[in-house]
């Protein structure tokens, strides 16, 4: 049983090869960039404005709004980050009603891809925000002795975000490919429409927490519990 | 193995690929629209603010105006409404006037129409009653009238006294033509002969005497002699008759006149 989409390897050449992960990266890029540019190719700042204009704005300033409430304070900057966390995730659980289509996000490979993202731009948020130090002294609050422990929570985190993603959308996948050889015929939609479902929350889920993360690197407030699955 | 490392690494080089071209085409263009039309909508709330107020000045100044306006209306509309009562108080009274002076004429003119017609039937009647006497008289008059009318001229020529006998008879003398008797009537000789002895015996003289028929005299006798007369026919009766009355329609005009039109109208009833 096939578990990743990595092992559809299209063309390999020693190290190099090219999967079915990757091309379906390039395919969601391509769809993404090329759908944003020929929107914002006939922008407007009239009152009177195209749908589609109206569907990106409220999209984008819907991320800006949730990164506020997560507690940074300027959410323009963190947006390119985020908000493209957001859509590439949401964008590659949408397109699972594509058929033929192997979500990106359903290989560990990518989820880790991602997770090393935020485990990286974290600090650097961070320490652009309060300068090395101050980055460096949040590691031993409120004690020296959570040192440790500070640095296991963010590795941990790190591989949480990567495992709950890849699991999420792994198993929606797996589950649609039992139930089409069990019950062909109608169960299988009620279950991607599920997994379109599964997919919103653990494209939110995800940005949220890659904020949360950010907004307690940039000593903005400390992070709120959330109850992640 | 579920993590390929070489995938890895490329799809974090894709996601910051993706995260730049995501900047370039997506939020900048976006977030740059959006600011915009902030702006945009800022300056329009600002220059409709600025119109508010302009439109509240420009309302309060006319309004003051109108306000201005009204008052000036309500003065020259007091203004005009004194001016046209005293006018209309004026007009009337002019009229009034006209009216009372027509009013006074039409009186006067009825009034004088009313004389008018009051005397023509007077005068009228008076005719009548003359032209019934003459007519009567006229079919009266006859031979038996005659010789009483010349007994009647005989004796009033022998009451004769006086002045006025002295008077005729002086003219008799001094007259060189012969003396006119004039009758209605052709006289019969033994009238004639009569009234020549009746003559002759007043003055005691032998006058001369020319008979003539008057048929105007209606029936009577008429002795004319150099300017003085002598006469009974019922003509002079008339003709008295006629003065008589002219003379008391002119006393009872005399008065009519002076009396106001009230005192008219009794008289007219």
């Amino acid at each position: 049983m096939r578990l990743s989409p990595d092992q559809i390897i299209f063309w390999q050449h020693g190290f190099f090869k090219l999967n079915a992960t990757i091309v379906f990266t390039w395919g969601l890029i391509v769809f993404l960039v090329v759908g944003s540019m020929l929107i914002t190719r006939k922008l407007t700042s009239e009152h009177t404005r195209s749908r589609w204009q109206n569907l990106l704005e409220i999209i984008v300033t819907g991320i800006q709004q949730q990164i506020k409430e997560v507690g940074l304070r300027n959410p323009a900057k963190y947006l390119g980050f985020l908000g493209t966390l957001f859509l590439f995730v949401a964008a590659a659980s949408l397109c699972t009603v594509i058929p033929g289509y192997e979500p990106p996000t359903g290989s560990l490979s990518t989820t880790a891809a991602l997770a090393l993202c935020v485990l990286i731009a974290v600090p650097m948020f961070g320490i652009e925000d309060q300068g090395w130090s101050g980055y460096l002294k949040s590691y031993i609050e409120p004690t020296f002795i959570m040192l440790p422990f500070n640095l296991i929570s963010e590795v941990s985190r790190t591989l949480a975000l990567a495992v709950r993603l890849f699991g999420n959308m792994m198993s929606g996948a797996m589950i649609i490919g039992i139930l089409l050889s069990i019950t062909p015929f109608i169960f299988p939609v009620v279950m991607t429409l599920l997994g379109l479902l599964t997919g919103m929350v653990q494209a939110y889920i995800f940005t949220i927490l890659a904020a949360v993360y950010i907004a307690a690197a940039t000593g903005t407030r400390k992070p709120k519990t959330i109850a992640a699955t | 193995m579920l993590i390929d490392w070489f995938t890895v690494g490329a799809q974090a080089l894709n996601f910051l690929i993706l995260v730049w071209l995501m900047k370039r085409f997506l939020y900048q263009p976006i977030l740059h629209a959006i600011d915009e039309r902030e702006k945009r909508i800022a300056k329009e709330l600002a220059d409709a603010d600025a119109k508010r107020d302009q439109a509240q000045k420009e309302h309060d100044e006319f309004q003051h105006r109108n306000e201005e306006f009204d008052r000036q209306r309500a003065a020259l509309l007091d203004k005009a409404t004194d001016e046209v009562n005293a006018e209309r108080k004026r007009l009337l009274d002019k009229a009034r006037q006209a009216a009372d002076a027509l009013s006074a004429k039409r009186r006067d003119s009825l009034t004088r129409e009313q004389q008018d017609l009051h005397e023509k039937m007077t005068r009228r009647t008076q005719e009548e009653v003359f032209a019934i006497a003459r007519k009567a008289l006229t079919d009266l008059a006859g031979t038996g009238l005659e010789e009483r009318m010349s007994e009647v001229f005989t004796q009033r020529l022998r009451e004769l006294n006086g002045e006025s006998k002295a008077g005729l008879a002086e003219a008799l003398k001094s007259a060189s033509d012969p003396a006119i008797v004039r009758s209605a009537f052709d006289l019969p000789s033994e009238e004639r002969a009569t009234i020549q002895n009746a003559i002759n015996e007043t003055f005691s003289a032998d006058v001369h005497l020319r008979f003539e028929t008057a048929p105007d005299l209606v029936s009577g006798i008429e002795l004319h002699a150099n300017g003085r007369k002598v006469a009974w026919s019922i003509k002079d009766y008339l003709v008295s008759l006629e003065k008589g009355i002219a003379e008391l329609l002119n006393e009872e005009r005399r008065p009519e006149d002076k009396s106001t039109p009230a005192s008219h109208g009794t008289l007219l009833e």
